[in-house]
């Protein structure tokens, strides 16, 4: 159903740029805002302002074209285009979702987490490396790439130390994030310079055109797609460049963990999408055999080695953060198998995954925000004390693991029948066996929360004390979401599965 | 007392104007050849931080206060994005500054002359700022308590 009239048409016509301008302008605003506790309103409009935005966008895409956006009204080969299809629109709006939610979930976990007089400048950077976030997925111009990468890197670091009035390791997680993502966006940098060598032009497009002109071009290109494979394979957390995650996600501050589970890791993924297949074309040589020994390998291996280790984690925060590089092996997988229905695949998990993982952190997170631990042991008899948040826990476990009538089932089932397509029956395996181990590692929490008792304090037991409805609100959001694309309700499950074969049919079918 | 540093505090304060002065050459050659904002608010910023590094780190903060230089990082920012906003406010697409006039031809350079400053004045204070952060840093441990 269109709901193409509730939106003007200026957002159809302006809205790809308001998408990056509003977050950014308004975090310099924020930033230097008397009243600190305006801050989280008008963050709070920001994310709603740019999720109605992105929806309109979305809407477009499906009930009439894709948008393209030029800066300043210069023509593409020479300015720069913002691009809004079928691939780049369901991210924008997820983004926008996740921002959203996070937010809302901000304003009680601020109060334990964040100094008053660092809220302003937390709200600021958390604008910006959103406005960034977006500039990467909207643009078409490569370099921009690079620098809206950047943008929300930067801001990144920022927001992670920011955990270091709770934890002091945030600050050495921070550090170590900071060393491992410049490298990455270096190398990125380095692949566009090979690239700008090879075509003499940034725009993605023309770039695109250039290259298949010259049949994928000489040993230039080849550098500079795997320096590129590099750099976003840092972003990305692909399997052996995954080191500063686990570390990243347990220390930030947990809003932040939230935000960057379910955005920043898809929004690298969806660059490694649009230079993969848009910018060079799978039929190169080289790409090919790339996907299918590079991508796919370390696909399996991180699936299969990164939920060994979160099963021997005894942080709750660190077996989810292992558990988000065995499930970016799942979408790398689907990617690598490079059929439309693998893409397909890879790109619903990639949706569903963000929702799953946003839908976990803010558990944990509220959790943390009653009791300040999240060891497993410490789950002990949680459905007692917090039976909503750890419903929503439930929620989101089943859906990690793959259970039917959950996200999780929908997209696994896809990315399985993918590979049997193709005949890679070992793959078929592996993705059941990482299930396997999935049901370990969210199983192990779960038992500790139903069966175990609660704490005793001063010698009377802990009877109840639920999170607060700001925090109830997105988690519940999000697993019921969940729920909802395994049960198909409302046809919301139709939606997310035709979006991500609109999105593989952009990827393989036609340019531009 | 006698001063060890007369020499080079006379001759710093003779240098900082044309330091500053010559940020604003670039900034304003900016439209005909080599410069722009990048390289006039580093020139700028060179200004303050070799004032900080003659006279002190307090007498360049009660020069130019850090509070001001937090207001200057953001308004530069503001400023190129409110240019773009105008553009959006007199009907064009963001950040075409051929609506900013009659002669699309002077809306550009007016467009790029405040898109400049903008950049010129977040610049300066970023790099103040960070020549701020990193001088007022003090050691957590005290030497002696290694």
């Amino acid at each position: 159903m269109s709901f193409m009239p509730l939106f003007p048409q200026w957002i159809f016509e302006q809205g790809p740029a308001f998408l990056i301008v509003l977050p950014l302008l308004m975090g310099a605003i924020i930033a230097i805002l008397p009243n600190r506790s305006m801050a989280w309103w008008f963050t709070f409009f920001v994310t709603l302002i740019c999720t109605y935005t992105a929806f309109g966008l979305f809407q477009h895409i499906y009930f009439d074209s894709f948008l393209l956006y030029t800066m300043g009204g210069w023509a593409p080969p020479h300015g720069i285009s913002l691009i809004v299809d079928g691939l780049s629109a369901p991210i924008l709006l997820l983004i926008s979702v996740m921002a959203m939610l996070t937010v809302i979930y901000a304003l009680p976990a601020s109060i334990s987490e964040i100094e008053p007089k660092k809220r302003g400048p937390f709200y600021a950077a958390f604008l910006i490396c959103f406005a960034g976030l977006m500039g990467m997925v909207i643009t078409g111009d490569a370099f921009n790439v690079f620098v809206f990468l950047e943008v929300s890197s930067i801001s990144t670091y920022a927001l992670v130390a920011m955990g270091a009035a709770r934890d002091r390791r945030s600050l050495a997680a921070a550090y170590n994030y900071l060393i491992m993502g410049s490298i990455g966006a270096t190398f990125f940098v380095i692949g566009l310079g090979f690239l700008f060598m090879e075509t003499g032009t940034l725009n993605m497009a023309e770039m695109s055109a250039i290259l298949s002109d010259l049949d994928g071009g000489t040993r230039v290109s080849k550098v500079g797609y795997g320096f590129i494979v590099v750099g976003l394979g840092l972003k990305i957390a692909m399997f052996p460049l995954h080191t500063w995650l686990p570390r990243a996600y347990a220390y930030a501050p947990t809003k932040i963990t939230i935000f960057l589970a379910s955005t920043a890791t898809k929004a690298a993924i969806y660059l490694l999408l649009r230079f993969t297949f848009t910018v060079f074309d799978p039929s190169f040589d080289y790409i090919s055999i790339m996907l299918k020994y590079l991508i796919v390998g370390a696909a399996v291996v991180g699936m299969v080695f990164a939920s060994f280790q979160a099963i021997f984690q005894s942080d709750v925060r660190r077996v989810l953060a292992y558990s988000s590089v065995a499930q970016v092996g799942y979408i790398l997988l689907g990617i690598g198998i490079a059929t439309s229905s693998g893409l397909a695949a890879g790109y619903l998990h990639l949706l569903n995954h963000a929702i799953i993982k946003g839908c976990l952190f803010i558990s944990v997170g509220a959790f943390w925000y009653r009791f300040g631990i999240t060891r497993v042991d410490d789950f002990s008899g949680l459905f007692k004390t917090m039976p909503l948040t750890m419903g929503a826990f439930t929620l989101g476990g089943l859906s990690l693991i793959g259970v039917p009538f959950t996200a999780g089932f929908v997209s696994k089932v896809k990315l399985i029948l993918a590979a049997a397509e193709q005949e890679m029956w070992w793959a078929v395996l592996v993705i059941v066996f990482s299930s396997v181990l999935a049901i370990v590692y969210i199983g192990r929490i779960i038992m500790a929360a139903y069966f175990g008792s609660p704490p005793k304090i001063n010698g009377s037991t802990f009877t109840k004390n639920e999170a607060p409805f700001m925090m109830l609100f997105p988690m519940w959001a999000l697993g019921l979401m969940s729920i909802a694309i395994g049960l198909n309700a409302f046809g919301i499950g139709d939606t997310f599965v035709s979006a991500s074969e609109i999105a593989a049919s952009v990827l393989l079918g036609g340019r531009g | 007392m006698h001063d060890p540093h007369v020499i080079l505090k006379v001759i710093s304060k003779f240098l900082v104007p044309f330091i500053a002065l010559f940020a604003f050459y670039v900034q304003f050659h900016g439209d005909f050849g080599p410069g722009g904002g990048f390289q006039a608010g580093v020139i700028l910023a060179a200004a303050v931080i070799l004032y900080a590094l003659i006279f002190g780190l307090d007498a360049a903060k009660k020069a130019f206060p850090p509070s001001w230089v937090r207001v200057g990082m953001s308004l530069g920012v503001l400023l190129y994005g409110g240019t773009g906003v105008l553009t959006w406010i007199l009907g064009g697409d963001f950040l075409s500054y051929g609506v900013l006039a009659h002669d699309p031809a002077h809306g550009q350079h007016y467009g790029i002359i405040a898109v400049e400053l903008g950049i010129l004045c977040s610049v300066t204070n970023v790099m103040i700022a960070i020549f701020y952060a990193f001088g007022s840093r003090q050691p957590e441990v005290d030497e002696d308590n290694w």
